[in-house]
């Protein structure tokens, strides 16, 4: 048992014995390696399900929309950052959470490791001081954590969150001395393509989506009781997996998630098709950094960028005739 | 298609019901020319624009469209604008940034007393677009692409 996992228990427990809330939300071990499951926690005895480790990379924040009564919950940078977004969009209350803060060294991609494991299956997995030993059913192999993080893991700027009640394992975490600052410079080589070029990778990448709305249901902050995409009365968006069809619904989603999004990736994790689904995301968060200023999950006081203006606000993109 | 067989863009405007489509009416009653490929839709303000509404007029066959409502300051509704501009400022860097082609879709301020102004933002919105040629990217194939939305003007 890790000692993170150890300190995330322990103070479940405390909150959980004093009845200061009635519920626990965490991760567990999933039934394979790899994979680490959110788990409802209301009995103190069932704490020691709770754990720790690089493949926590759910959102817990999804479950908290409309949630009633008292609730700690997990949260690593990007989920804290999601909770603040939900506080201000009246989703949930700051009184109803008790957050238990976890500072986090990013989270890993089960499919980069798999691919390394060039096919072999994967019996277990231990992560010690940034190595990880995976073990196939023949081989195993020591591999450098840093280098099977996620996209998103690795531009992120908020590895601590920036909201919580207790924090864990803030000095353990190296991002904490040396901080990403976001420049979006993974944008600059799809930026700089032709409109041509442009057009054809996004129609490409839309082109794969089924319309599961798997992106949508992870999302922390996709919680509209019907979501456009499902309104019939009036039908804006078709339901086909056709091209016009696709690519309207990503470009409504990343736009309904425009000065909201806080790119915790939970969209293109739990994406079957692989759609890069984050080209989008990005575009717009960059946009509202840029434009307005504003970074999504960061403070419980500032206006969301959509819900404000400013007198002076760029218009130079008008028709002026 | 006009009537020497040319291809004319479609292109849908939206206007607001305070500013811009009273301007639209004087640019009417006052008799100034302008091109008739615009169709114009009255909304009650810009803010009332949803991306949704733009992103519907490119599937279902336009070729162009303008939103265009009251200078900012002079909005019925007070903000309605101020708070539009903003959505448009990120709807019109994320369509270009997919790689549909800039100019298809336009924003505008025309007030209630500038009949030429609309018609001179009608013009140029017009030969943007005209210049872009037809629209195919978003258009909707109904049931595998044989459904070609130029054959129906």
């Amino acid at each position: 048992m890790s000692q993170l996992t150890h300190e995330i228990r322990e103070a479940a427990r405390e909150f959980l014995r004093d009845g200061k809330v009635q519920t626990v939300i965490g991760f567990e071990q999933g039934s394979l390696p790899l994979r680490s499951r959110p788990c409802f926690i209301r009995k103190e005895e069932d704490l020691e399900k709770l754990v720790w480790n690089g493949f926590c990379e759910t959102n817990l924040a999804r479950y908290l929309p409309k949630r009633k009564g008292k609730i700690a919950i997990v949260a690593k940078g990007c989920d804290s950052r999601a909770l603040v977004e939900l506080i201000k969009e009246n989703q949930i209350t700051r009184d109803q959470l008790v957050i238990i803060g976890v500072a986090c060294d990013g989270m890993i991609d089960r499919n980069l490791i798999e691919a390394d494991m060039s096919g072999e299956t994967i019996v277990e997995v231990k992560e010690d001081k940034g190595i990880l030993t995976v073990k196939g059913t023949n081989s195993e192999k020591a591999l450098d954590r840093k280098k099977y993080l996620y996209d998103h893991c690795k531009v992120c700027s908020h590895p601590v969150p920036v909201i919580y009640d207790v924090l864990i394992g803030q000095k353990d975490l190296q991002a904490v001395q040396a901080p990403v600052i976001d420049t979006f410079s993974d944008l600059d080589d799809f930026s700089s393509l032709g409109s041509e070029k442009r057009w054809e990778y996004i129609s490409q990448e839309m082109g794969k989506c089924i319309r599961c709305y798997a992106c949508r249901n992870a999302c922390p902050m996709c919680y509209c009781p019907e979501c456009f995409a499902d309104a019939s009365k009036p039908q804006w968006v078709g339901k086909s997996t056709e091209l016009s069809d696709t690519m309207v619904f990503h470009l409504m989603r990343a736009f309904h998630l425009a000065g909201r999004c806080v790119g915790c990736g939970a969209c293109e994790q739990v994406c079957p098709m692989g759609v890069d689904i984050r080209k989008l995301n990005r575009k717009l968060q960059k946009d509202v950094t840029d434009l307005f200023h504003y970074d999504a999950g960061c403070s419980l006081e500032e206006t969301a960028p959509l819900a404000t203006f400013r007198v002076d606000d760029p218009e130079s993109f008008m028709v002026e005739p | 298609m006009n009537k020497s067989g040319q291809w004319e863009p479609k292109i849908v405007g939206f206007l607001c019901n305070w500013c811009s489509y009273a301007g639209a009416d004087l640019a009417g009653t006052s008799r100034i020319q302008y091109p008739p490929n615009i169709r114009v839709i009255r909304v009650p303000c810009s803010g009332r624009i949803d991306p949704l509404f733009i992103f519907s007029c490119l599937q279902n066959g336009m070729d162009g469209v303008l939103v265009s409502g009251c200078h900012p300051g002079e909005c019925h509704y007070l903000s309605g604008n101020y708070n539009a501009r903003r959505k448009f400022a990120l709807l019109k860097s994320l369509i270009e940034y997919v790689g549909l082609e800039e100019g298809r879709v336009q924003f505008s301020w025309v007030s209630a007393s500038e009949g030429v102004r609309f018609a001179k933002v009608v013009e140029e919105v017009t030969a943007r677009i005209k210049a872009l040629g037809p629209a195919k990217k978003l258009v909707k194939n109904i049931s595998g692409g044989s459904f070609d939305v130029s054959a129906h003007p």
